[in-house]
């Protein structure tokens, strides 16, 4: 069988699934805090929080990557205060594709969390309170194992929605091989220039790679409600 | 209620089904010819009549939608090599192909002190713009000039690429791109102060940007887009496209 991914190929296949990890990892971090909040504040506004990490979900592309652009450039706000620090402008860097891609997968993240720790309810948390357990104690060993099918689902959600980016990145990205060339962008690429054979391939394995991912989480979400989780 | 709405219902189906009465021709445009066919288009509506609608994109990205049916009647491409496979395979009518601009390539900044020379691309900077030399042919010619100059191996990585020379001169002009490798049409637009700094990038370090324009088989008896392409070749059009900073050339290959 003749090579069917050139190393180009291949190094956005890396590049995306980089990016995906790094992502999903960085919207954890950020987003578990915010979807515990969300799922216990009784502030007024919070509905209008929920309302903004809606937001990416019914934007098209085209805004958040024309929104980024001015924000990441050297002449916008993020941009222009990291050139100020003495770093350089995210527009056009891996970094830069970090920050798109958290903002652009944040309710995939979010919202799964957040649900997840509604369903608690407050009973196990005010029976580990009164067993002495202070805020931090009871949300890592209450609240977080019981909401796991949530992070599951987050983390799934969240890196499978970031390996099907294509509108930000082709606005912010600048298609540099190695940096910014995700597959997405490569099997664009391989399509305007007539390559089919290498636009199935790349896109073949996107798509079996997607769906294993999903098959595997519905299998597993499956096994937790079969065992009472 | 339902008789009231009614009339308006009638009146806009009948709007749609009445054609106009001139024809129509649909034009897919390379992107560096974008605002040139804007100047354009008013000329050429009010010389025939007939109305025009432009598609603008990278040539190659509009060579692959035509190789898949797209419905358009023209192509004004930014090369010579994409209209004439066209009429290899049977899609453009090969007699109908022409020159109808050639175009220059320019190392641009939006800085008004960056680029004095071919030095610019010597000189500090993080990225430079070009647009994609595989589907879009002044990306190509930015490649020839880069390599031409012995400046592309040592630019990977600093380079980054539009999907078409619109989008190359939006991450100059945005600044997101210190520099970047445009047409000279982007900057020389008639009535408009030029921005920025340029170097005119001298042709020998370069193929030659002959811009052919070719009608498309669908439309091969489509007498709006036969007048299109009659305008184009006329003393009206050529005038302003010179305008813009293209040549024409006499030769017609």
């Amino acid at each position: 069988m003749p090579e069917l991914l050139s190393s180009a190929d291949w190094q956005a296949f890396r590049l995306t699934l980089a990016l995906a990890g790094v992502t999903v990892a960085g919207l954890l971090l950020l987003g578990t805090p915010l979807a515990w909040w969300l799922a216990c504040s009784r502030a007024r506004w919070k509905v209008a929080v929920e309302a903004v990490v809606a937001l990416p979900l019914v934007l098209p592309p085209t805004v958040l990557g024309f929104y980024l652009l001015v924000a990441l450039g050297p002449h916008g706000p993020i941009g222009g205060a990291l050139e100020a620090l003495g770093g350089a402008p995210l527009a056009f860097t891996f970094a830069g594709l970090v920050v798109s891609s958290m903002v652009y997968s944040l309710p995939f993240v979010v919202q799964p969390l957040q649900n997840a720790f509604a369903a608690i309810g407050r009973a196990p948390l005010e029976a580990a309170a009164t067993q002495g357990a202070g805020p931090v104690d009871r949300f890592l060993t209450v609240a977080v194992p019981l909401a796991r099918r949530g992070f599951l689902t987050a983390t799934t959600l969240g890196f499978a929605h970031t390996l099907g980016e294509f509108g930000v990145v082709l606005m912010v990205g600048g298609n540099i091989p190695g940096e910014t060339q995700v597959v997405s962008i490569a099997i664009f690429e391989h399509v305007e220039t007539l390559e089919y054979a290498r636009a199935h391939a790349l896109s073949a394995m996107l798509l079996l790679f997607s769906f294993a991912l999903l098959l595997a989480v519905y299998a597993l979400n499956r096994r937790f409600q079969a065992v009472g989780l | 209620m339902p008789y009231r709405t009614c009339p308006i219902l009638a009146l806009l189906l009948l709007a749609a089904a009445v054609p106009a009465h001139a024809g129509e021709v649909r034009a897919a445009v390379a992107g560096n010819f974008k605002a040139t066919i804007e100047a354009l288009e008013p000329r050429f509506e009010a010389a025939t009549g007939h109305e025009l609608r432009v598609s603008t994109g990278s040539t190659g990205s509009l060579y692959a939608q035509i190789r898949n049916g797209a419905p358009f009647d023209a192509f004004l491409a930014a090369d010579r090599r994409r209209p004439r496979k066209l009429a290899e395979r049977g899609l453009a009518v090969p007699g109908s192909r022409f020159t109808y601009a050639q175009g220059r390539l320019a190392l641009w900044s939006a800085d008004p002190e960056r680029v004095n020379g071919p030095q610019a691309l010597r000189g500090e900077f993080r990225r430079l713009a070009i647009a994609n030399p595989r589907t879009a042919p002044y990306g190509l010619a930015a490649q020839q000039a880069l390599q031409s100059l012995g400046r592309w191996r040592s630019l990977q990585g600093r380079i980054i690429q539009g999907q078409n020379i619109n989008q190359a001169h939006q991450f100059v002009a945005s600044g997101n791109a210190e520099l970047g490798f445009v047409a000279l049409s982007q900057l020389s637009a008639p009535g408009r102060p030029e921005r920025g700094s340029r170097w005119l990038v001298p042709q020998q370090h370069h193929a030659p940007i002959r811009q052919q324009a070719v009608l498309l088989e669908r439309a091969a008896d489509h007498a709006p887009a036969q007048a299109l392409l009659r305008f184009l070749q006329g003393p009206e059009a050529a005038e302003l496209i010179r305008r813009f900073g293209y040549t024409i050339p006499d030769d017609a290959e």
